[in-house]
């Protein structure tokens, strides 16, 4: 695009919002909720750590609930997710997440409290916590985000790194034999009586941001029944250590991700019985 | 009118805990100190409301305690050894990020998993550190059964005083023996609301934010600069310590907790050979004494450090001392409780030439 063109392009775009209209109330299609700040995201181009970040803002506005809530941080990509939600917010140690949201929760239970945790933190050095937070019915949000890899270390194999899937440490494929298999706790805390409402979800379509974006709402609302543990996982991609494109880690996460982690509700509360 | 009970030194302490005001306990049983957890159990919900919770883990506990603690209410957790081990990594972050609550280490016998019988094995541990990075606790060192109780009320008042966290350093012979104990009355539970607490951001403040990540160097530095003012001020305010026959004593023993009462029979046993010994007992490890016991240097022929472990509280003492008198060390591990007839015995063959 040479330069002249440019100039002419701001031109027309500033003929075009020049138009008073575009101040009409009812035209905004789109703007930040008040629940995220001005800090702009340091996740990578492509990722969905910034979709989720925003669904949760979307939701905390939409329920007018940023007084009464309060986040839990993990340790990870999303290790800063306090710079970016503007609510009270907890940073916790490494898989710890579930039993800061416990401390908190139980001294605090009209509060609506949530963590937000990788595959790292949550699935594997934070199992015990996930497990038994989930098992107690603690009445908490859990937010998981599995996208198959470490991203913050630089892409060392997860709990959820699928079978003959590369990664820093294993380096010529997950081998099942040597290295185990991926973990489904989404199916495991399921089976748990303490949890109240378990969904997969993902990002990565409109479609999908969409029905994310609802369970979420759901995950928050059912806090206030006092009826157990909410868990989301949403199924995401990393294109940077999965070495691919943002289009292409979409196209690889739908091929090789959802089939192994397939979406949709695993538990739902039974609303004949409310 | 006096509320006199006689009670073993765990549920002392756990009494204590509800007349402080105690909002939550998160802990986990193990030996020597699982009446704490029972007795909260069975009482504190119904008098107090305070809540009880039996993580699955010492590890779950402090992280617990970790976001309890950030709502600024009066939290606290209890273990012994090998569990105050799994919770440095926690203590770590609630130091950094300033959080005040009570942590109590009921020590026994170690390393490994040892032997649940009483041990000062954990003095480095709850003095130097512990976990990683630059921190200090705020340490009491009860030795009765009436400072099980009367410590956790103070604890409190300083972990608030210095947003820090205290821990109560006592023994598995102190947590289990019983005594006479004069209980405090029941405190009010905590009203008001920390301005740094995560309790739900209103819209006329800044949200708060309880974190120890600063990942720019002089960020962290700053926070650091920071933390390590705190413990000037505390090592300025706090130190607590009890004499016995300092005043004119021809050598004197330093000893912390259940050790430093033997250690005064000790000394008894010594007058009636016509041998003046005094007995300084630390009360707070951290902030340590290191001038009163520099002071009483001075004035003695030498100092006998004793201690159930191999020899730990006996280096500060050496700096304390920092070379004006001979100071030897008699220890006994492995949840070994020293006699005070082998005290002497050793003070003696150490120190006084056989003199007594």
């Amino acid at each position: 695009m040479n330069e002249k063109r440019m100039i002419e392009e701001d031109q027309h775009f500033e003929d075009v919002i020049a138009e008073e209209s575009i101040c009409i109330q009812e035209n905004i299609v789109y703007e930040k909720p008040d629940t995220l700040t001005d800090t702009p995201f340091h996740y990578c181009p492509g990722c969905g750590h910034g979709v989720a970040h925003r669904l949760i803002a979307e939701v905390i506005s939409e329920l007018n609930i940023q007084e009464e809530t309060i986040g839990v941080a993990p340790v990870g990509c999303a290790v800063f997710a306090y710079n970016y939600l503007n609510i009270d917010m907890t940073e916790a140690a490494h898989g710890r997440a579930s039993a800061v949201a416990t401390g908190i929760k139980r001294v605090l239970p009209e509060k609506y409290v949530f963590t937000y945790q990788g595959d790292g933190d949550l699935a594997a050095i934070g199992t015990a916590e996930t497990l038994h937070t989930c098992n107690r019915g603690e009445n908490v949000l859990i937010i998981f985000i599995n996208n198959a890899t470490y991203g913050m270390t630089g892409g060392q194999m997860a709990p959820t790194t699928l079978p003959n899937m590369k990664s820093t440490t294993s380096p010529f494929g997950r081998d099942i034999a040597t290295m185990g298999h991926p973990l489904k706790m989404t199916d495991l805390v399921a089976q748990l009586p303490g949890t109240y409402y378990v969904t997969r979800q993902a990002v990565h379509k409109p479609g999908n941001v969409r029905k994310a974006k609802k369970a979420i709402m759901n995950g928050f609302k059912y806090q206030k029944e006092n009826k157990g543990t909410c868990f989301i996982e949403i199924v995401s991609n990393c294109p940077s250590n999965w070495k691919m494109t943002p289009r292409e880690s979409n196209k690889w996460l739908e091929e090789n991700m959802i089939p192994y982690y397939p979406l949709g509700d695993l538990k739902i509360p039974n609303v004949k019985e409310n | 009118m006096k509320e006199l009970r006689l009670m073993k030194g765990n549920e002392a302490l756990a009494e204590a805990a509800i007349r402080s005001g105690c909002d939550a306990y998160f802990g986990y049983p193990i030996t020597p100190q699982s009446e704490v957890l029972e007795y909260l159990s069975k009482e504190a919900n119904v008098r107090t409301g305070m809540v009880i919770l039996q993580a699955e883990s010492e590890v779950a506990s402090i992280n617990m305690v970790y976001g309890a603690a950030g709502t600024g209410k009066r939290i606290m957790t209890s273990s012994s050894s090998p569990g105050i081990s799994l919770m440095q990594e926690g203590i770590s972050y609630i130091a950094c990020a300033e959080l005040p609550c009570l942590l109590v280490n009921v020590n026994r016998g170690g390393p490994g998993l040892g032997t649940i019988q009483p041990s000062q094995g954990d003095y480095f541990q709850s003095v130097k550190g512990g976990g990683h990075g630059d921190y200090k606790l705020i340490v009491l060192a009860p030795s009765t059964v009436q400072e099980m109780s009367d410590f956790v009320k103070l604890s409190f008042e300083l972990a608030f005083k210095y947003n820090n966290p205290v821990m109560i350093l006592t023994d598995g012979a102190l947590g289990q023996m019983m005594e006479k104990v004069e209980l405090f009355e029941q405190q009010e539970r905590k009203t008001n609301i920390e301005p740094w607490a995560t309790v739900g951001k209103p819209k006329d403040r800044e949200r708060n934010i309880i974190t120890s990540l600063h990942i720019q160097p002089d960020k962290m530095e700053e926070i650091n600069l920071k933390l390590q003012a705190k413990y000037r001020e505390i090592e300025k305010n706090e130190i607590r310590f009890e004499e016995t026959n300092c005043e004119d004593a021809e050598y004197l023993i330093v000893a912390y907790g259940l050790v430093a009462r033997i250690c005064v029979k000790a000394a008894q046993l010594a007058a009636d050979k016509g041998l003046k010994v005094g007995v300084l007992r630390p009360i707070s490890l951290f902030p340590f004494p290191y001038e009163k016991i520099n002071e009483l240097a001075g004035k003695v022929n030498g100092i006998l450090d004793v201690e159930m472990n191999a020899g730990q509280m006996v280096e500060d003492v050496r700096l304390a001392v920092n070379g004006k008198v001979p100071v030897e060390f008699y220890g006994r591990m492995g949840g070994v409780v020293p006699t005070p007839e082998e005290i002497l015995e050793n003070l003696e063959k150490k120190l006084a030439g056989g003199k007594a």
